[in-house]
């Protein structure tokens, strides 16, 4: 292995696992029906949202070679099929892939 | 140790018909044929998908490494990425604590946080006795866990059957799929407007920071729909 890429992924797990262990040791002392518990539930949701907006709309890697338009295109019609397959998430997982190639390959 | 029927339990809920392994198991097919076009090795490969387990985390390891950024770039560039893991942390071990179950359990097993592990959980642990809920979450956490490392491999060897069309594919399932789940998790006036105002206010913020857009976004609009949903409880 080069020391480099390993230097890298051990510095990335390191930068990853802290926020997770210093999320499980901080909440030990907060109760589920706690109000500082339902902030943080605001906040995980929130956050979340917030990243998936911004792979999509500021993608890293290959997906920032697709055009905003057919990005857009693909979630407006993904949400439109999970809505119609009554919620289901395997659905629109799936269409949106092959949705992505063809929009890509003709746009 | 475990509740092998608990651990069991969770291991199977990947099997579920709504179950995010084929999303997740794209999203690292992809990793895998993304760390290979690198100049990783299938065992770099491999120990950094065991290791980090976070998606947008080895996005950007990938990419501070192509532009040759030093190690404490790529862990501040990593860390801003992946503070998500915090509240999501904070917001679910509350209700897996139990005094009977040792703590090992809780250190070991926050390495599972993932996005698709963490919704699974808050999907179904009303279901399981308290007790249990960390043998279960140990098992949803193995079972996504096996899933990204089988998809990292078979990214890893198949990288030059995909073409681009079909890593664009691939890459568009993961965002798609959490947005889906989002979408449906959204049930209180709290979590749907977090999920709304952490949409909206994630990019925006991204124009005064990319790096810390969204952390911005999350505690801003996070604790805006907090307060939104106090008010309108009261």
């Amino acid at each position: 292995m080069s020391a480099n890429i390993v230097y890298a992924i051990l510095v990335t797990s390191f930068a990853t696992f802290l926020s997770r262990f210093l999320g499980a040791v901080s909440s030990e002392g907060i109760k589920e029906t706690s109000k500082l518990f339902k902030w943080f539930n605001c906040l995980a949701y929130a956050t979340l949202a917030a990243l998936i907006a911004r792979t999509i709309i500021f993608p890293v890697g290959v997906l920032s070679d697709a055009s905003y338009m057919s990005r857009f295109a693909v979630v407006i019609l993904s949400l439109i099929v999970f809505f119609v397959s009554k919620k289901n998430y395997v659905y629109p997982t799936i269409f949106s892939a092959v949705c992505m190639a063809i929009l890509n390959n003709y746009f | 140790m475990i509740n092998r029927e608990f651990f069991f339990k969770g291991y199977k809920s990947i099997l579920a018909h709504d179950s995010p392994a084929i999303a997740l198991g794209c999203c690292f097919i992809a990793i895998g044929a993304l760390l290979k076009n690198l100049g990783f090795n299938i065992q770099e490969s491999i120990f950094s998908t065991m290791l980090t387990y976070a998606l947008p985390g080895s996005l950007v390891m990938a990419e501070s490494l192509l532009v040759g950024a030093s190690l404490l770039n790529i862990f501040l560039a990593v860390w801003f990425v992946n503070a998500r893991l915090y509240p999501m942390a904070v917001s679910l071990f509350p209700l897996m604590m139990h005094k009977d179950q040792p703590k090992w359990k809780y250190y070991f097993s926050c390495h599972f946080i993932a996005v698709s592990a963490w919704l699974i959980m808050k999907s179904n642990y009303k279901s399981i006795p308290k007790e249990q809920r960390i043998d279960y979450w140990i098992g949803i956490g193995s079972a996504t866990w096996s899933i990204a490392v089988i998809g990292t491999f078979i990214g890893f060897f198949s990288s030059e059957f995909l073409n681009k069309d079909l890593m664009m594919g691939l890459a568009i399932l993961n965002p798609i799929y959490f947005l889906c789940m989002m979408v449906g998790a959204s049930k209180t006036i709290q979590i749907s407007l977090s999920v709304l105002l952490g949409a909206i206010l994630g990019p925006i913020f991204y124009f005064l920071s990319p790096e810390w857009s969204i952390l911005l976004g999350g505690v801003v609009g996070g604790t805006i729909a907090y307060f939104v949903g106090e008010l309108n409880v009261s």
